[in-house]
């Protein structure tokens, strides 16, 4: 399987400071990555350099075996911000039509995301109504509505309750299975378990790119909090 | 560019403004109000209210059209959902050109309204018809809508945004002419009212709404204030960027 995602000494600098500092990640088409790592570890910004929208990045960044951003790729990766980034003053349908109209879907591609992310009859409810898991489930139904190749997810389980949650990471899975490659960020590490892939970030900087079963062998931990632990543990003896 | 995502993003904006009721009461009502205050501060004024008046019926729509858009703007940008189109295959100019789509309607919408009343209820005169009139003020709102985003993008909250617009707003106001004409005013203040693309917009209704023969410079005016949309639409293009800090 040719990479979906290829990036070599990606540094970003943010505000005067180096945010990300060269990171290399390469990630097989067709399969869930973890990007798992605590919170302000640099995972949204190695993100937005792969989608294309990040300022001030050096090195490269390749996707689908383009330069990040390329225009040819807008409408074969989906992007989905920790913030749900939907018009709250419209409806589900509303939205979905418009973001619809603008990537050119299919007829029925609305109804088909909406069921998907679980909102079937609440399809014309006002987003600003709807509770924060609902609202970012009408994120994701956006950026599945152009049938993406590559889906970049930024925390986008955070706050569902148990249920939603394994009924999202089985649509994952099932995306996965048809082909489509998955990025997923996410700060609990118990969702590292659903991943076929791990990328373990912190403080700006790749520590491991693994399987939870490696990840798990290589600190003889049996727990994968723990195994994250003593992951850093050693990379800080290291330096 | 393409008519299908032009077309699409000037429905949406303009289903966003029908959901907010009380914006829409606001935008008719507000206008109505203020010119229905004025007829009744110069009462036994008649032709002052003529002469400042039937022109602020074109002018309205500058103004509110420069708030509307920026704050809407701003949110687009605040909420996500500018970048998350900006990695979609949407042209800039789509969303520019559906804003000025969307926009445009409800300056027609208004500025008829306002109209109806000022040149009906109130008694203003339009020598040369009120179509004349709702055409400046559908130009005017352009205007304002393109330097309403273009600001936009130098302001982070919405605290600020409001108050770009006395900040860029008011001064032309007051240099446009309307309140005190401008050959009376100091030489500094009258060359620079020269610079200032609202001056345009006031002589355009100013030659509209009097009794003399329409003369060859109106269409000087609704150039200047042609051109003057296009480059702060061009300056507002740049300032939507696909990639961001």
């Amino acid at each position: 399987m040719p990479a979906a995602i290829r990036t070599h000494a990606l540094t970003v600098n943010r505000g005067g400071s180096e945010v990300l500092h060269g990171v290399d990640v390469e990630v097989a088409a067709g399969s869930v990555t973890g990007l798992l790592g605590p919170s302000g570890c640099g995972k949204t910004t190695l993100m937005r350099c792969l989608v294309g929208v990040q300022a001030n990045a050096a090195g490269a960044v390749e996707i689908l075996g383009m330069p990040a951003g390329a225009h040819e790729l807008r409408p074969r990766v989906g992007y989905v911000t920790q913030a749900p980034a939907v018009y709250a003053d419209l409806s589900v349908r509303e939205n979905l039509d418009y973001f619809g109209r603008i990537l050119r879907a299919a007829d029925g591609r609305v109804a088909h995301v909406i069921e998907q992310v679980g909102l079937a009859g609440r399809a014309g409810q006002v987003v600003a109504t709807m509770s924060g898991g609902e609202r970012s489930r009408v994120s994701l139904a956006t950026a599945l509505l152009g049938d993406p190749e590559l889906l970049v997810l930024d925390e986008p389980t955070v706050g569902l309750d148990p249920v939603l949650r394994s009924e999202l990471w089985a649509l994952f899975h099932e995306l996965a299975g048809r082909g489509v490659t998955l990025l997923i960020s996410s700060h609990v590490m118990e969702e590292a378990a659903e991943c076929d892939r791990l990328l373990l970030m912190r403080s700006g900087v790749l520590l491991a790119d693994t399987t939870p079963g490696e990840l798990l062998r290589d600190t003889g931990q049996t727990e994968l909090g723990a195994a994250f632990l003593t992951l850093i543990r050693r990379s800080e003896a290291e330096a | 560019m393409s008519g299908r995502s032009t077309g699409a993003t000037a429905a949406r904006v303009l289903r966003q403004i029908r959901r907010d009721r009380r914006t829409i009461a606001l935008l008719i009502i507000v206008p109505c109000a203020l010119l229905t205050l004025m007829r009744y501060v110069l009462s036994g004024r008649s032709a002052t209210f003529q002469e400042i008046g039937a022109p602020l019926c074109g002018l309205f729509p500058f103004i509110i059209m420069f708030l509307v858009t920026s704050i809407t703007m701003l949110r687009e940008r605040t909420s996500g959902t500018l970048e998350r189109l900006m990695t979609m295959p949407l042209a800039k100019l789509d969303l520019l050109a559906g804003y000025g789509i969307a926009f445009g309607v409800l300056a027609v919408i208004q500025s008829t309204i306002v109209c109806a009343l000022g040149f009906g209820a109130l008694g203003l005169k339009s020598p040369h018809g009120v179509p004349l009139i709702v055409a400046l003020a559908a130009l005017n709102a352009l205007l304002g809508m393109a330097l309403g985003l273009f600001v936009s993008a130098f302001a982070e909250t919405e605290f600020q945004a409001v108050q770009f617009m006395p900040a860029v707003v008011l001064p032309q106001l007051l240099l446009c002419g309307l309140f005190v004409p401008r050959d009376a005013m100091a030489s500094l203040l009258y060359d620079v009212s020269w610079l200032l693309p609202f001056t345009y917009a006031y002589e355009a209704l100013r030659k509209a709404t009097s009794p003399a023969p329409l003369p060859s410079s109106l269409a000087v005016d609704v150039a200047v204030v042609v051109a003057a949309t296009l480059a702060a639409l061009a300056l507002g293009a740049l300032t939507l960027r696909r990639r961001t800090e």
